[in-house]
């Protein structure tokens, strides 16, 4: 059974169409970056999954209907969305026992050893603690929950570089493990480069790439070529260019390796590289076309 | 004797998987219950308040209490009751009335704070059915402030007779009069009594409130009011009748059918009104009041489950 399996989801508000026909299937023991621009509908896609909006069409999370099935779903799905949802007159302490209370798989004490490694104080309230804080704190109590599908929407926003980066290592290192599946919504996406598994790119509600990390590093390739070789890479047809230091920066979708290699240095680009080039992409052809 | 040994041994070793977690009904109620209660201090704080505020009155009015009375000594037994009772009555209706009002904003701001501060994605992140949520916040006018009220009301009474003891024996006078006047056993049932009361007639008001806390996206207060005010006036110019505003009338003070009061005029006859509850279970507005409020809840229910939460 895959954990999150959507069959032409479709959401609009009025005439604003959110998500138009999405298809997606997320197998457990996966973690998955739905990047896209600002209304590209990511965060309708994350609500439809929670069971917070209604949608058309067919979804299925952990085998349930979110819409339907919201409460139950919540027992085996966590969710951090941007740090400020946190309740600002709740103290830690009774954050833990409330948790604890209505989570039947809420591991108290593993919240406690988390949050005893940092300098959150029970007797704190959320609004006394520092953004970067608060959201150490919810990763506290959704991390000592044993659940089967955590959803991260922009997790890390307004948080320093320092908070940012151990987020991500504290969710790698202390939470997941195969059995375990994460779809994070972020516009940082360097910093999830490494964490990622599985990449989505999302525009104006339909799913423009999707892509194991593990093919998308041997489809797409970035090739540094100086003016002499130019016209024989524009001759592969790079889905993007641009220019850095006067020398070119050519991004090839499925081209041979070993055939750029005579061009130039050639790497791995980065999910930001190829996330300008396709959605960027997208966006001055519609700008073409209605100019 | 090995066989018990040896299967500790195994459980500790192997101890036997975790049962099910079960996601039993109660559990999540009682705490988001209590959960209100921390966010919303205010309460139990405001009734505190309102005891302090009595007592501290009752304490200055006690440097004349040996004269007054001696003074009502010389009435008749019944009247001498009701004298004495008077400011215990008083401090019931003070706190009470602090309690109400704060009820009141608690059930403005019980559905609407949340959207606001948009904690609601926290709340519902976790396995709380919003059935339970709404009735959980439902619960707190309707069971758990009454039982406030009553708690803080029985101990002001019970140190305003302290009180006046100590200032009876002080100034000579015999302190048995406040305790052999004072229907000391009846006072406490008649209270609980009044504030089921109370609930029970208010349902639909602390129903409706609920509601437009989760229908407003803002100025949930003038939301509540100014409608039924609206309907009042419109009926008023149109019909040139003001049924409307007589219910809204008898819906605020109309519990009254619950009590048999006696009076002289405008005095009452008893230190503690009698109760009538086959009289309130006979009203029809009890009934319709309830419906209403179940109502009001399964609206406020429908829109927290299915409405967009911000």
């Amino acid at each position: 059974m895959a954990c999150i399996e959507a069959r032409g989801l479709r959401k609009a508000f009025g005439a604003t169409v959110a998500l138009d026909g999405v298809y997606l299937r997320v197998e457990a023991g996966r973690i998955l970056g739905l990047i896209g621009p600002n209304g590209a509908g990511k965060s309708t896609a994350l609500n439809a999954i929670l069971g917070l909006t209604a949608y058309q069409g067919e979804l299925k999370v952990l085998g349930r209907d979110p819409w339907k099935e919201r409460d139950r779903l919540m027992a085996d799905v966590c969710f951090i969305a941007d740090v400020a949802v946190l309740p600002r007159w709740m103290r830690v302490s009774q954050a833990l026992d409330y948790v604890a209370g209505v989570h039947p798989r809420f591991d108290r004490a593993k919240a406690e050893a988390f949050l005893s490694k940092t300098d959150i104080k029970r007797t704190s309230q959320v609004r006394q603690l520092s953004k970067g804080m608060v959201a150490h704190l919810h990763l506290a109590l959704v991390m000592a929950i044993d659940a089967k599908l955590l959803v991260l929407d922009e997790p890390t926003l307004g948080l320093d570089l320092l908070y940012r980066k151990q987020f991500y290592d504290t969710l790698l290192n202390d939470y997941f493990d195969r059995s375990r599946t994460i779809v994070v919504t972020t516009h940082q996406v360097e910093e999830v480069q490494n964490v990622l598994t599985d990449l989505v790119f999302i525009n104006r509600g339909r799913i423009v790439l999707a892509s194991t990390m593990e093919a998308f590093e041997t489809r797409y390739a970035e090739v540094m070529v100086g003016p002499e070789h130019i016209a024989a890479a524009r001759a592969l047809k790079p889905i993007h260019e641009r220019q850095v230091f006067g020398r070119g920066l050519l991004l090839f979708d499925s081209v041979d390796r070993d055939e750029l290699a005579a061009l130039g240095e050639v790497r791995t680009p980065s999910i930001a590289d190829l996330f300008v080039a396709v959605i960027g992409g997208q966006a001055s052809e519609a700008q073409g076309a209605s100019a | 004797m090995t066989i018990p040994s040896d299967t500790a041994a195994q459980t500790r070793l192997d101890p036997p998987p975790p049962p099910p977690p079960s996601l039993s009904a109660v559990r999540p109620f009682y705490w988001s219950v209590r959960r209100e209660l921390w966010e919303n201090r205010s309460l139990y704080v405001a009734p505190l308040i309102a005891a302090g505020v009595v007592l501290f009155a009752f304490s200055i009015s006690a440097i004349h209490l040996p004269e007054h009375r001696l003074a009502a000594l010389a009435l008749d037994r019944a009247t001498q009751a009701v004298m004495i009772a008077l400011p215990y009555d008083f401090a019931a209706m003070a706190i009470i009335l602090a309690g109400l009002i704060v009820g009141g904003f608690y059930c403005l701001g019980a559905l609407h704070n949340e959207r606001r501060d948009r904690s609601i994605l926290f709340w519902k992140s976790l396995p709380v059915s919003d059935l339970t949520t709404v009735l959980a916040k439902a619960s707190v006018p309707l069971v758990v402030l009454p039982l406030i009220l009553f708690a803080v009301v029985v101990a002001t009474q019970l140190i305003m007779l302290a009180l006046s003891t100590v200032v009876l024996l002080a100034n000579g006078v015999d302190p048995a009069t406040t305790w052999s006047r004072l229907p000391l056993f009846e006072m406490p049932p008649v209270l609980l009594y009044g504030v089921a009361v109370l609930a029970l007639w208010y349902a639909p008001i602390w129903g409706w409130l609920l509601m437009v806390s989760g229908w407003a996206r803002r100025a949930p207060f003038l939301w509540a009011v100014l409608p039924p005010l609206a309907l009042c006036v419109v009926e008023k110019i149109a019909f040139n009748t003001g049924n409307f505003a007589s219910l809204l009338a008898d819906r605020l003070g109309g519990f009254g059918v619950a009590f048999t009061i006696r009076t002289h005029g405008k005095v009452p006859l008893d230190p503690v009104p009698g109760l009538d509850p086959l009289g309130f279970l006979s009203t029809p507005g009890l009934w319709g009041g309830l419906i209403f409020a179940a109502a009001f809840l399964a609206a406020a229910v429908w829109q927290r489950r299915y409405r967009a939460p911000i």
